[in-house]
């Protein structure tokens, strides 16, 4: 069922989502504000959307047949623009507008503004709804584009992530698959004796699996496995797919690994100096 | 071409029916969201005669208006179904972030509107939607007075590209328009002319301002009815040569006098042409259930109360 990824490809994954890491940052410290560990935690999967899964061209962002991309956990927007960026929808120098006034890069996505975005999102939970709309509309047209959608832990909270699971469930769109960003830490949390503030007991594979969904747990921050699931995800027939992505909350910069502080803080310079350091000794 | 409160009472309901199985019918992009209430909103004639344009989204209105959000960008028409009060109170911020700021192809009608609603009370009652969906951009809201104009709008939302928003209600009400009426988008309808006050109404409020009219000129007293099926975009132009005609407006809706009808159209007076006005509404209250001509009364937007705030308008001149 899996297929190795070519030494070249994983390689080329690998630096595109080290470029997107430094941009994250470097555009946080530049705009003076932004979110940083939950961009940081989704790169590697976005990038290999973009990058390796998804069929889209650039040329022609909103191709009836493209595949669809919606970034439910909204406010990681700054962790997809720059991958976006690398892929060629909008110059790179571009990011350096986030969050200013006039920018198409808003701090939570504007589909209406920006070409390469197939949903407007920023509330929780609404996007993986929409992500159903679009692959239920794929099939009750007989077209075969896919439905990609990437979900928080945190935001697996909203009750209207679950309706939305059942709702694809009962349509049987196995032309949808849902990344669960899982990095285990939210923006406060739900104990504040606990270092980590863990969420209650999630258990996302069993939830997943009750709603009848087809579910895959994987190493997020490694790029043939993310390239298997996406594979895997191809041959299921009659159930959407939950790839469970394991990941770090702001992975990449030793000091903002794990830790609530960095859900949406700003590095100071020195900080981004050590960031980019890090970062390109990754390379 | 219009025929003035004839005693034909039929439902929204019912035209909305036969409308939307129609429009799904002759679009192949026309599909139809129910809430699980087709049987209440008679939607249900979709799911029995034209089933596979008939999407079940269960008892969950925040996700079944996401869902509409991600069809509508695949091309399609959806058009969701369920009472006003679910629309506008528990799924606006999804309307709001993914149908009204994208500006998407999404029809959305909200049945059993207003103050009666078939012995439902509180929680089913819609006394807020006009508020909240003609502050949202984008957004078209319109609110028929009649089966006729039920199904003409239907047509006009069939045929517009963008977020509407039509506002129903449950039982019958007399047929004004005939069916040569032609809706128009941001136009108000004369359907009497009168010198003294103008009564501006929207949807079920329209034949009860009528019917005050009519008690009102055997009275002596001459009262023009102005109908605004189209709340936004609003007739200002029509608002402004009432006040400037009549020298006085009452505005009459089913609905909170906070932020309705009465609302849009004091914006416009103060801004334009500030003359004496009286608004009928229910008076930031929270209702009941009970049977509809005793609702009426006691939440004073009965056709007695129409008449009554023409009679103390007419004071203010």
């Amino acid at each position: 069922m899996s297929e190795l990824l070519l030494e070249e490809r994983k390689d080329l994954l690998t630096k595109k989502s080290i470029e997107a890491r430094k941009l994250v940052v470097q555009t946080v410290h530049h705009a003076g504000a932004g979110h940083i560990g939950g961009p940081m935690s989704a790169i590697d999967v976005l990038t290999n959307l973009y990058f390796n899964e998804m069929n889209i061209s650039t040329e022609d962002p909103n191709g009836e047949d493209r595949d669809r991309f919606v970034l439910s956990k909204g406010h990681s927007a700054i962790g997809l623009y720059p991958v976006l960026a690398l892929r060629g929808y909008f110059p790179i120098e571009e990011l350096k507008t986030f969050d200013a006034i006039n920018s198409r890069l808003q701090a939570h996505p504007d589909m209406t503004i920006l070409p390469g975005l197939d949903m407007s999102t920023g509330s929780l939970g609404q996007g993986i709804s929409a992500a159903v709309g679009m692959a239920l509309g794929a099939k009750l047209q007989n077209k075969n584009f896919r439905t990609y959608c990437m979900i928080g832990d945190g935001e697996s909270q909203e009750g209207q992530v679950w309706e939305a699971a059942d709702v694809a469930s009962k349509y049987n769109l196995d032309n949808l698959v849902v990344i669960l960003d899982n990095n285990k830490i939210q923006q406060f949390g739900w104990d504040a004796g606990n270092q980590t503030r863990e969420i209650p007991a999630f258990n996302p594979k069993a939830r997943w699996e009750a709603f009848g969904w087809y579910v895959i747990e994987i190493d997020g921050h490694h790029h043939e496995a993310i390239t298997n699931a996406f594979s895997e995800a191809r041959n299921v027939t009659g159930k959407p797919t939950m790839i469970i992505a394991n990941t770090v909350k702001g992975k990449g910069v030793s000091f903002m690994e794990n830790t609530h502080n960095w859900h949406s803080r700003v590095p100071t310079d020195e900080e981004l100096r050590q960031a980019i350091q890090e970062l390109e000794t990754e390379v | 071409m219009k025929t003035i409160l004839s005693t034909k009472k039929e439902t929204m309901r019912d035209a909305l029916s036969k409308t939307i199985l129609r429009l799904s019918e002759e679009d192949e992009n026309v599909y139809v969201l129910d809430g699980d209430l087709a049987t209440s909103t008679k939607v249900d004639i979709v799911a029995n005669e034209n089933p596979e344009k008939f999407l079940q989204m269960g008892i969950a209105e925040q996700n079944m208006m996401s869902v509409a959000s991600g069809l509508a960008t695949t091309g399609l028409q959806p058009w969701a179904f369920t009472f006003a009060a679910f629309l506008s109170k528990r799924a606006i911020d999804q309307i709001q972030v993914q149908i009204a700021q994208p500006n998407l192809n999404v029809k959305m009608v909200g049945g059993y509107s207003g103050l009666l609603t078939g012995l439902t009370g509180k929680t089913h009652q819609s006394l807020e939607d006009i508020a909240i969906f003609r502050t949202l951009a984008n957004m078209v809201v319109l609110a028929p007075a009649d089966s006729t104009e039920v199904e003409k709008v239907m047509e006009f939302a069939h045929q517009y590209d963008g977020p509407v928003y039509i506002r129903l209600a449950r039982d019958a009400y007399p047929v004004i328009f005939s069916d040569d009426y032609q809706f128009e988008l941001g136009k108000a309808v004369t359907l009497k002319e009168g010198s003294d006050v103008t009564i501006i109404s929207t949807g079920t409020q329209t034949s009860r301002s009528l019917e005050a009219a009519e008690k009102l000129e055997s009275e002596g007293i001459s009262v023009a009815v102005v109908h605004m099926p189209s709340i936004k975009p609003l007739d200002k132009e029509a608002i402004v040569k009432a006040a400037e005609s009549t020298g006085a407006i009452v505005t009459a809706e089913e609905h909170s006098i906070i932020g309705g009808l009465g609302s849009a159209v004091a914006e416009t007076l103060v801004e334009e042409k500030p003359v004496p006005m009286v608004r009928v509404g229910v008076r930031d209250r929270n209702a009941e259930s009970g049977p509809n001509e005793a609702m009426l009364q006691k939440y004073e937007i009965s056709s007695d109360y129409v008449a009554a705030a023409v009679k103390k308008v007419l004071k203010k001149k």
